[in-house]
């Protein structure tokens, strides 16, 4: 028999991680904020069908960046996860937080002990109650996980995208500001992005029991073509769609 | 309780049941095989239920009363459901797992749109809801009949539906109305009497109180409206904007217009002067 060559674990750690990086970057990335009547979540996805943000359950929704069939199967994993709590206890016992800490449980478990990494990096958003706060869970591919109670980016190209959003974030803003800004945050500088390359959705307060709600081609194409209304807001509101180079300048690869 | 995974050749799909099935200990798997021989379980049963056809899709409605033998066990039951944003359920039988079918059934439905990402055509919520009262076949052999009543809004079709169950889960559908329970048939007469095509809100609600009015007038198992408590029968409608449950004031309103315009309960009293 013989011996396998000795690989210091740092490297074997260190190439995984190179790989699942690599394969995430290669997709496009997502934005996740808190706005005034919710939680906002906008992906870049060209297509219609497939979707990377998705509902779990009632004030809970999943989205997912990089592979598409490893994170689907994660997503409907925790469809199942809550349908299967929800129906044994009640539907109050569903949180987003004890979800959120499977998902990393098993994407650290994939990572340190299958061949190959999952090359996926998924959020799990939960819309606050009066008792409980908006929170973002934020779930790398090797099982890190980091709550945000602001905003959160996903994908490749995060370090630029966070920095343009956080410069145009306000506290308090409305879904039209959250909106262009989430938008012109992915676009960047020297791109813009049409209602047909997003994928949008909201967990809205005051939708119902399931606050889940995805935002349609004409929707979007309307919250981002409406003026701005007050003008103390124009200014900083403004780097969302039309002055998105603003802050990208400093930072454009 | 661990991420619910499964490999690709076994995996559950879209089935909530099968998947709760898989999932050990199962809840809602019910129990076994229980020897009833010779015993009458003091059973909750609900009773009379109806739904019909109007202008802008189906109403459902249903008395509030429920009986364990001739004992009254409730009398603020809620029999009518919504299945899920386009269709209702009543039931009619044993109340527990009746109760217990209709949760199953919603999450069912609701847990096929979220993996799926589309919801189940009206029709395959129809055949979902007959496999469930087919599975629970032993149970009704046991005395613990569950029959429920399904309408909903076909967004294919643009119109109201109705589909009856019988204990094997075989399921029919209605042309235009119909009703369940062991009032069902007083109801259905007095629905048979009073419909017809194209019946503004108003009246279909009307004719749906006055339906399980009748039933409780000749079934001590159905509940009438209970004046003094202030409980009227659950009243929903399922349009095209989806589920909406019509307010108890509305229903009490509906049997006051009844009781003014139709002289309901004169002239019926067999020892009146």
């Amino acid at each position: 028999m013989t011996m396998p060559f000795y690989v210091a674990p740092e490297q074997v750690m260190k190439d995984r991680a190179e790989y699942a990086q690599k394969g995430i970057a290669r997709g496009r990335s997502l934005v996740a904020c808190v706005y005034d009547g919710g939680i906002l979540i906008v992906a870049e996805n060209p297509s219609r069908s497939l979707h990377k943000i998705s509902e779990i359950y009632d004030r809970i929704a999943f989205a997912g960046v990089g592979k598409y069939n490893e994170f689907d199967q994660l997503r409907v994993a925790g469809v199942r996860h809550a349908d299967t709590k929800g129906f044994a206890f009640s539907r109050d016992d569903v949180d987003a937080r004890s979800l959120a800490n499977l998902y990393a449980q098993f994407l650290g478990q994939v990572f340190t002990h299958e061949m190959k990494p999952l090359e996926v990096e998924i959020l799990v958003a939960e819309l606050g109650t009066d008792q409980r706060p908006d929170q973002l869970y934020h779930i790398a591919y090797e099982g890190t996980i980091t709550d945000e109670d602001r905003f959160a980016v996903l994908g490749g190209e995060t370090e630029v995208i966070t920095e343009r959003f956080a410069e145009a974030l306000q506290d308090g803003w409305g879904l039209d500001a959250a909106l262009r800004a989430a938008v012109g945050a992915l676009a960047g500088p020297d791109r813009t992005l049409e209602p047909a390359d997003l994928e949008v959705a909201v967990l809205a307060r005051g939708n119902g029991r399931r606050a889940f709600r995805r935002l349609g081609h004409d929707e979007l194409a309307e919250l981002l073509s409406t003026p701005r209304r007050g003008g103390s807001r124009a200014g900083r509101g403004g780097a969302g769609a039309s002055g998105a180079s603003g802050p990208g300048e400093t930072t454009a690869p | 309780m661990g991420l619910p995974l499964f490999p690709p050749g076994d995996d559950p799909g879209p089935d909530f049941a099968a998947l709760v099935r898989r999932s050990a200990p199962a809840p809602g798997s019910g129990p076994g095989p229980v020897d009833v021989a010779g015993m009458t379980p003091a059973v909750a049963h609900g009773t009379t239920v109806v739904a019909l056809r109007y202008a802008d899709g189906v109403v459902m409605a249903g008395d509030r009363r429920a009986t364990e033998g001739n004992i009254i066990a409730h009398r603020a039951m809620e029999k009518v459901f919504p299945a899920d944003r386009h269709s209702a359920v009543a039931i009619a039988g044993a109340a527990g797992p009746a109760v217990e079918m209709v949760k199953l059934f919603q999450t069912q439905l609701e847990h096929y749109e979220k993996v799926e990402g589309v919801a189940l055509s009206l029709e395959g919520k129809a055949n979902q809801l007959g496999q469930m009262v087919r599975e629970h076949l032993p149970m009704a052999m046991q005395g613990l009949v569950v029959v429920p009543l399904f309408a909903g809004y076909d967004l294919l079709l643009g119109e109201g539906r109705i589909f009856t169950y019988d204990v094997t889960g075989g399921h029919f559908e209605e042309a235009d109305h119909a009703a369940t329970g062991s009032g069902g048939r007083d109801a259905r007469t007095t629905i048979k009497l009073g419909w017809r095509r194209g019946l503004p809100r108003s009246e279909a609600i009307e004719l749906a109180v006055r339906a399980l009015y009748e039933a409780a007038d000749e079934d001590a198992a159905t509940g009438g409206p209970d004046l003094v408590r202030g409980i009227y029968p659950m009243v929903a409608t399922v349009t095209a904007d989806g589920y909406t449950r019509a307010e108890q004031q509305e229903v009490a309103e509906r049997f006051a217009g009844l009781v003014e315009r139709r002289g309901i309960g004169q002239g019926v009293g067999g020892g009146g002067p």
